[in-house]
């Protein structure tokens, strides 16, 4: 009976094993210690009113993450011996997975990197314990994506480098460039732009409706990582809320910096999740929810909730929100008409949406499928089976600052694209909107070294003047398999021969079946 | 504003006319045609034609609509940087006052991309 | 305008617990069933009790085991020993 009183409470096991391990400098200023702690203008008055609501010791860290990866293991395993693969829903899904893995897992390493970097900065003990117990994730999230994607790497193309295509392919640029902006600002907007924008207020629609929809098209590894990082995902949304929630209690003057930080990353936040919009509505051949459902929950509904929180701090919901909402119903069907259209240089295949998918998208989006999107889809799709296929032969414009081809439309005027045009210092610089356009004027300096894909191409950087060079020789893009339309592509042949559709081309030498 | 830095932060621009080795950058859109993502970003030569431009460049990327065959682009509405412009085909780029990463609208009244849906 | 606190379980073995225990505690909670998860939205405030949940499971319950589980949530965190509440406010 007396053992149980031995045990410490989790207010004081916290207390001694985080905040009590820390000290007071006495030969050296803390100044020298932590020189980027006050650059950005934050102004912190007392670290010890941090609070982590988890209380996570790194004992209690270590049991925890252990039992995750026995789990998460035990599930690889399984997926594996059993040829998991050949009982997803359609080959198709598996090109989401290959965006997945060269756009999102490198990501994770950047966020290990960008953590662990920031974690050093801090003066306070529980912000940098809480900084480190996510750089451990962060890696964990890179390291356990690439092993459940590895199986899928046997069986299908485009998987084979991700990370050399992450530096380098146009597309991956988007999301390269956004973690690269993040780290290499300050620890405390590195945070407010991660912690807060990124994975409180718009991670939920990666992770949950997503890989929810993997589960339905029958993925249980990715789902299985999936929700495993999430799990992880959810101390780190907390300790994003506190963050910014710690950050405006210390000082008045941070308030207005705070909300700059938090315009600037939810809208660059929203531009990048285009792509997580066209894998939802497109890539999955199973419908969980639309994006503009998943929108509406979690960004909408959530995020609503959130701001009426932060609502006390003197902190507004984000500029441009009124522009996010209404993009909701357009930017899946841009996005994926954009890849569609240069799927010469993606790593992955694209198609048109059959009949009965096209039904999905006219119902899911009433005001917009039909009107906007429907009468190019039939065009296209009528060009391939009189074998025209299209491809764009031309190179995209790209917005300084997103590095998304300036392919979304105005919220008033659908039918217009939205540009926005300036000059700097006498050069001429172009956005896709007046959020990234206003993110520039902000700090152009940190966006005029912009590496822009098609204009690398065009000053000669990209080992080759036309497409099937750069994408072949310095993508790493293999002509022919991984890239081009899905119909007829190699992943499809493979497909049917798995389901038996057609008879399996005779191969000397690969007779193991017959046994 | 500018960059909050640990140090004094300076940067160059990278895509400065220099870099494109004679050439530069050009960018064409063409509204309601949609069908198109966004709008071409092209390389140019300064001293090409307007008129070499619409031929050699501009007629071929579009060649895959089924309005281009019907598009008189001459007769066509055309912004140059969002200011009107009136194109001369015997005219070079750079007299044309179309300087490096300019963008050019140009806009075809009647039509209006595959079934008048704008794409 | 409403103010929901949500919570998403994996849809497994140890989170039918977590549900029972949740819906018990909170019986205006709203539980969805989605593909692979079950999530949990209630206006302004949710609670899961230690207590509850050792009841349901017939052993000693670490309120952090939660943490295996969990895939997101939505609302300030306020945990200790005997409960976990997620709360605008």
């Amino acid at each position: 009976m007396a053992v149980k009183n031995k045990k410490l409470n989790l207010k004081d096991k916290y207390q001694y094993l985080t905040r009590d391990m820390a000290w007071e400098p006495t030969y050296q200023k803390k100044k020298d210690i932590f020189p980027d702690e006050d650059f950005e203008g934050i102004k912190i008055t007392d670290w010890s009113q941090w609070e982590d609501p988890f209380r996570l010791t790194m004992d209690a860290y270590w049991k925890y993450q252990a039992e995750k990866e026995k789990k998460l293991y035990a599930i690889f395993d399984a997926f594996a011996q059993n040829n998991g693969h050949q009982n997803i829903s359609d080959a198709r899904y598996v090109n989401a997975l290959k965006l997945f893995l060269t756009g999102v897992s490198p990501l994770e390493y950047a966020a290990f990197q960008g953590y662990a970097r920031v974690g050093r900065q801090f003066s306070g003990a529980g912000a940098r314990v809480a900084c480190q117990m996510q750089a451990i994730d962060e890696l964990r999230h890179s390291q356990t994506q690439q092993h459940a994607m590895s199986h899928y790497n046997k069986h299908f193309n485009g998987l084979h480098d991700a990370s050399h295509m992450h530096d380098r392919v146009w597309f991956l640029s988007v999301p390269k460039s956004f973690f690269d902006d993040a780290r290499s600002a300050g620890p405390f907007e590195f945070l407010t732009a991660i912690s807060f924008s990124f994975e409180y207020v718009l991670t939920n629609l990666l992770f949950v409706p997503f890989m929810s929809g993997a589960a339905y098209n029958g993925d249980m590894a990715t789902v299985t990582f999936g929700f495993s990082a999430q799990s992880d995902e959810a101390r780190h949304m907390t300790l994003g809320l506190e963050v910014i929630k710690f950050i405006l209690e210390q000082h008045e003057d941070n308030v207005p910096i705070v909300q700059r930080w938090i315009d600037k990353w939810f809208w660059r936040g929203f531009r990048l999740l285009s792509l997580v919009g066209m894998m939802m509505d497109y890539m999955l051949p199973n419908k969980v929810m639309s994006w503009a459902e998943a929108w509406e929950v979690y960004y909408e509904q959530n995020g609503g909730a959130l701001f009426k929180d932060l609502e006390r701090y003197g902190i507004r919901p984000p500029k441009y929100q009124d522009v996010a909402n209404d993009a909701k119903n357009h930017v899946s069907h841009q996005a994926w008409s954009t890849f569609y259209q240069y799927s010469q240089a993606t790593n992955f295949h694209t198609w048109m949406p059959e009949e009965d998918e096209m039904k999905w998208l006219s119902e899911k989006y009433p005001e917009t499928f039909d009107k906007y999107y429907r009468d190019r889809f039939e065009h296209w799709d009528k060009e391939q089976k009189a074998g025209r296929r299209f491809y764009n032969n031309t190179l995209p414009q790209l917005c300084q600052v997103c590095q998304i081809p300036t392919i979304f439309t105005e919220k008033d005027d659908p039918s217009m694209l939205s540009h926005r045009q300036i000059q700097h210092e006498g050069e001429r610089y172009h956005f896709c909107s007046d959020g990234c356009c206003d993110i520039f004027k902000n700090e152009p300096e940190k966006y005029i070294q912009a590496w822009l894909p098609v204009h690398q191409i065009y000053q000669g950087n990209c080992e080759g003047a036309d497409v099937e060079t750069v994408v072949s020789k310095y993508y790493h893009i293999k002509l022919g398999e991984d890239n081009l339309e899905y119909l007829g592509s190699p992943d499809h042949q493979r497909w049917l021969e798995i389901k038996g559709l057609k008879p399996r081309a005779s191969k000397p030498g690969s007779e193991q079946d017959a046994a | 504003m500018s960059v909050n830095a640990i140090s004094e932060y300076k940067a160059e621009p990278k895509d400065r006319v220099e870099n494109f080795h004679g050439m530069q950058l050009l960018y064409i859109y063409w509204p309601h045609h949609l069908m198109f993502c966004s709008p071409f970003a092209v390389m140019v030569a300064p001293d090409m034609t307007f008129g070499d431009f619409l031929e050699q460049v501009l007629k071929p990327a579009v060649a895959s609509h089924p309005d281009s065959a019907r598009a008189d682009f001459l007769k066509a509405e055309w912004k140059l940087n969002d200011e009107p412009f009136t194109p001369d085909v015997s005219a070079t780029m750079k007299d044309s006052g179309i300087d490096h990463k300019s963008m050019l609208t140009v806009t075809t009244p009647g039509l209006d991309g595959i079934s008048g849906s704008g794409s | 305008m409403s103010q929901l606190v949500f919570i998403a379980f994996q849809d497994n073995d140890n989170a039918r617990y977590l549900v029972e225990a949740i819906q018990e505690d909170n019986p205006e909670a709203e539980v969805q069933h989605q593909p692979a998860m079950i999530r949990i939205q209630a206006e302004k405030r949710l609670v899961i009790n230690r207590e509850t949940m050792e009841e349901k499971l017939g052993r000693d319950w670490d309120v952090q085991e939660m943490l295996i589980d969990v895939i997101s949530i939505g609302g300030n965190v306020d945990e200790d020993d005997d409960h976990f509440i997620l709360q605008w406010n």
